[in-house]
């Protein structure tokens, strides 16, 4: 399954699933990563991690080990 | 009767600048209970309302200390009306937060901001459409330019009526309605659709209030996720931002063309870039340092200590009141110690009123979050956060401001940390002590310097390791799912303050302590045991202390000669203190700074792998009283701060401890029972550094989970 940490910079995608649990989970739907949304990858940190999305008509970044959770297609 | 207001938004929706611009003056700064969370109130004069100023948060879930603080006092402590500040320019996410509070049936308005950056891009809002489907007042404004100000006090002051819920899917409201029967009567009713809610996301508060029926409730839970194929919390939330889009839709027509790029996207392209990111990092940090340490902050500090102090309100002061005959000990007193003290939190005021403002402005730029950005991979493996760059470089000037720059990382155990950690690297009080031991043991080498800021950076790094696995700080989570707010101009009232509400708090919360501190240790060193006023230190009550502690510093090399202890005492001043102590110790009135008149007499007293230790020592024990008030400001408690200090006093030993005893083997080839334990502790210390869980944390864990 492809996971938003291998979507490539200027891509758009639909999450899928979120494979996490507890407060990353919640923080991860809350910022409006959902089922269903979609949700195009801006870049890369200078330092190759974390990543920059853009969601929900805002910028969000989350760490690649954050965005491994996220099941996309 | 006097209506209370709650105010609730996301962070960056311009919460802070609507709040100063309904209460005016009046308001007041406290903390929410057991969490170092800033408790704001003020008042709005017009219509006799106190306004609660919430923390800045995405959501009610409980988390978060800032949510959990947020969704009690909209629970229990029942506030007439909740304002609901909503940034137009990105309604979706924010209105999720709404679509939470209107669950919990308070009266709601809601202020719908930034209209002036709305209106110049050429979207347009139907706002009274808006307000039909919610249900509730919905009020246009621009808080920075105090637009619609007027309308929306208005609005709170009628507003009255319940709001409607949004609704989610038919099945949604269907699980919904019967877990809300099995919950009536044990909630109060407005706020049953908000319970109902949280149990179907199997929130361990509702399961609470459910009680003996939680069995009959999960059944209903599970059918449904069954049905809808997905878990209750993932269904809820898409559900929420589902409705929301159609809302927002309905009612929102955007001028923006697809695809364009905004100012905001094109200053970021540059600023976040792969080869210019960094670069313009270093340049910004340098500019903050520059002019908050440096120069302007730098004078300002300089000015109030050296002249302000020393040459007008000290001398005005005593003379004063040696001219109307006053006790000669009172005015030893009141110059002495209470004025002493008094400097010593004043003086840093300058340093940190414009580091603050600088601050301030990054934040409110939208800059503080790519910094966090740029910087995460490097820090995050030492348990702190990529924004405790700007602290630990602070702290290179002053530890002071350093420790309380660390307010603006969001996750409470990077804060803890990076606040723990902020004065191993060596301020700028501590380079006449690295001036003092290079002169006198090392022929003034530059490598002492180096050394130095090695040895501070390595203790911060290490103990980043170290104490992201300490009992209470390992549970807290390290998340970076975090908004990247756009760029935008910081309104300059809201930016002063802001900065000033922030000195001030400094001065109320670690002012008193180090005044006390600076007291006590006056009043050790100027009297001797029968309280008589002493003309020699070494006769007072703080040179017999430092000579009966003084074994305690044997091992590390210098414990024999009790001087050394005193100066790292009065070192709790201020460091740059163990020098003047010296001089005074040892029969020179006045030292340069640097120390050089008593070079030769120290290092006549003990072995140069001595004084390294005592440098190290210096370096990384309990910093002075000023930092240690400023860190129990942001550690919140007493026993925290104590525990803080207690592990850098720890670490301080054992670094001096292995320094010396193993530089001794290796120098002199003397080998003792010191030189065994120094290799212990060298192997504990790497024990708890490699070992995954070295405080049997999770161990007791998953004990009691199998209990």
């Amino acid at each position: 399954m492809l996971t938003l940490k291998d979507v490539p910079s200027g891509e758009t995608v639909t999450v899928v699933k979120i494979n996490a649990e507890g407060s990353m989970r919640r923080r991860i739907m809350d910022m409006g990563i959902t089922k269903g949304s979609t949700v195009l990858v801006r870049k890369v940190a200078p330092l190759g991690d974390p990543m920059e999305v853009y969601v929900r008509g805002y910028e969000l970044s989350l760490r690649k080990s954050e965005a491994e959770a996220i099941d996309v297609e | 009767m006097r209506k209370t207001i709650a105010l609730a938004g996301n962070p960056n929706c311009g919460k802070t600048t609507l709040f100063n611009q309904l209460t005016g003056s009046s308001q007041k700064v406290g903390n929410w209970p057991g969490v170092t969370i800033d408790r704001k109130e003020g008042e709005i004069k017009k219509i006799d309302a106190i306004v609660v100023d919430l923390p800045g948060i995405y959501s009610l879930s409980p988390y978060s200390p800032e949510e959990i603080v947020s969704r009690d006092y909209l629970l229990y402590d029942n506030p007439d009306l909740v304002v609901n500040i909503v940034d137009a320019t990105n309604m979706e996410r924010n209105l999720y937060l709404t679509s939470q509070i209107l669950d919990m049936g308070i009266p709601t308005v809601i202020a719908l901001n930034m209209m002036d950056a709305v209106e110049k891009e050429g979207t347009e809002i139907d706002i009274e459409g808006m307000s039909r489907l919610l249900g509730c007042k919905v009020v246009g404004i621009s808080a920075l330019r105090g637009d619609g100000i007027d309308e929306l006090i208005e609005a709170i002051d009628s507003a009255e009526e319940k709001p409607n819920p949004i609704a989610l899917s038919n099945n949604s409201e269907k699980v919904i309605r019967q877990i809300s029967e099995v919950l009536r009567g044990t909630v109060p009713d407005e706020r049953l659709r908000w319970y109902a809610v949280k149990a179907l996301e199997r929130d361990s508060l509702a399961i609470e209030k459910i009680g003996d029926s939680w069995n009959q409730v999960s059944e209903f839970i599970e059918a449904y996720e069954k049905a809808e194929d997905d878990d209750s919390d993932s269904i809820v939330a898409s559900e929420r931002y589902e409705a929301i889009g159609k809302t927002v839709s309905s009612v929102l027509k955007s001028g923006r063309t697809p695809g364009e790029y905004t100012i905001s996207d094109k200053i970021d392209k540059i600023v976040t870039n792969k080869w210019l990111g960094l670069p313009i990092f270093a340049g910004i940090m340098f500019i903050v340092y520059y002019i908050s340490i440096t120069t302007i902050g730098g004078w300002g500090t300089d000015w109030v200590n050296d002249v302000f102090f020393a040459e007008m309100v000290i001398p005005g002061t005593e003379s004063y009141l040696e001219s109307i005959n006053v006790d000669p000990l009172l005015v030893a007193f009141v110059v002495d110690g209470l004025l002493a003290g008094v400097g010593a939190v004043l003086g840093f005021l300058p340093q940190m009123a414009v580091l603050f403002l600088l601050l301030v402005i990054l934040e409110d730029s939208g800059y503080m979050a790519r910094i966090a950005f740029i910087m995460d991979r490097v820090f995050r493996k030492f348990g702190l956060s990529g924004k405790s760059f700007i602290p630990l470089l602070i702290g290179t000037g002053c530890g002071v401001p350093g420790i309380m720059a660390s307010r603006t990382i969001e996750s409470e155990r990077d804060r803890k940390i990076t606040a723990m950690t902020t004065t191993f690297v060596p301020c700028s009080a501590k380079l006449p002590i690295i001036a003092l031991i290079a002169g006198a043991w090392f022929d003034k080498s530059a490598l002492i310097a180096l050394a130095s800021y090695f040895i501070g950076i390595l203790a911060v790094l290490i103990s980043g390791i170290i104490l992201k696995k300490w009992p209470s700080l390992t549970g807290l989570p390290s998340e970076f799912i975090m908004e990247l707010p756009p760029y935008r101009t910081p309104g300059p009232v809201a930016v002063i303050k802001s900065a000033l509400s922030r000195v001030w708090s400094f001065v109320r919360k670690a002012g008193t302590f180090i005044m006390l501190a600076c007291g006590i240790v006056w009043f050790l060193s100027a009297f001797d045991w029968s309280l008589a006023l002493v003309d020699d230190i070494n006769d007072s009550m703080l040179a017999n202390l430092g000579n009966a502690v003084t074994w305690i510093f044997i091992p590390l090399g210098w414990g024999s000669e009790w001087q050394f202890t005193v100066g790292t005492i009065t070192g709790l001043l201020a460091k740059e203190n163990v020098i003047g102590t010296f001089g005074v110790l040892f029969g020179y009135a006045d030292v340069a700074e640097t120390g050089v008149e008593i070079w030769s007499i120290i290092a006549s007293m003990v072995t140069p792998i001595a004084g390294f230790s005592f440098l190290v020592f210096n370096l990384l024990c309990a910093p002075c009283f000023a930092a240690i008030g400023a860190m129990r400001r942001e550690l919140g408690t007493w026993k925290a701060t104590g525990a803080a200090v207690l592990y850098q006093t720890t670490l301080a030993y054992s670094v001096s401890l292995i320094i010396y005893q193993i530089g001794t083997l290796l120098i002199y080839g003397t080998f003792g029972i010191w030189t065994a334990i120094s290799v212990l502790v060298a192997m504990t210390m790497a024990y708890v550094l490699i070992s995954k869980d070295p405080f049997g944390q999770y161990r007791k864990q998953s004990a009691e989970v199998t209990i």
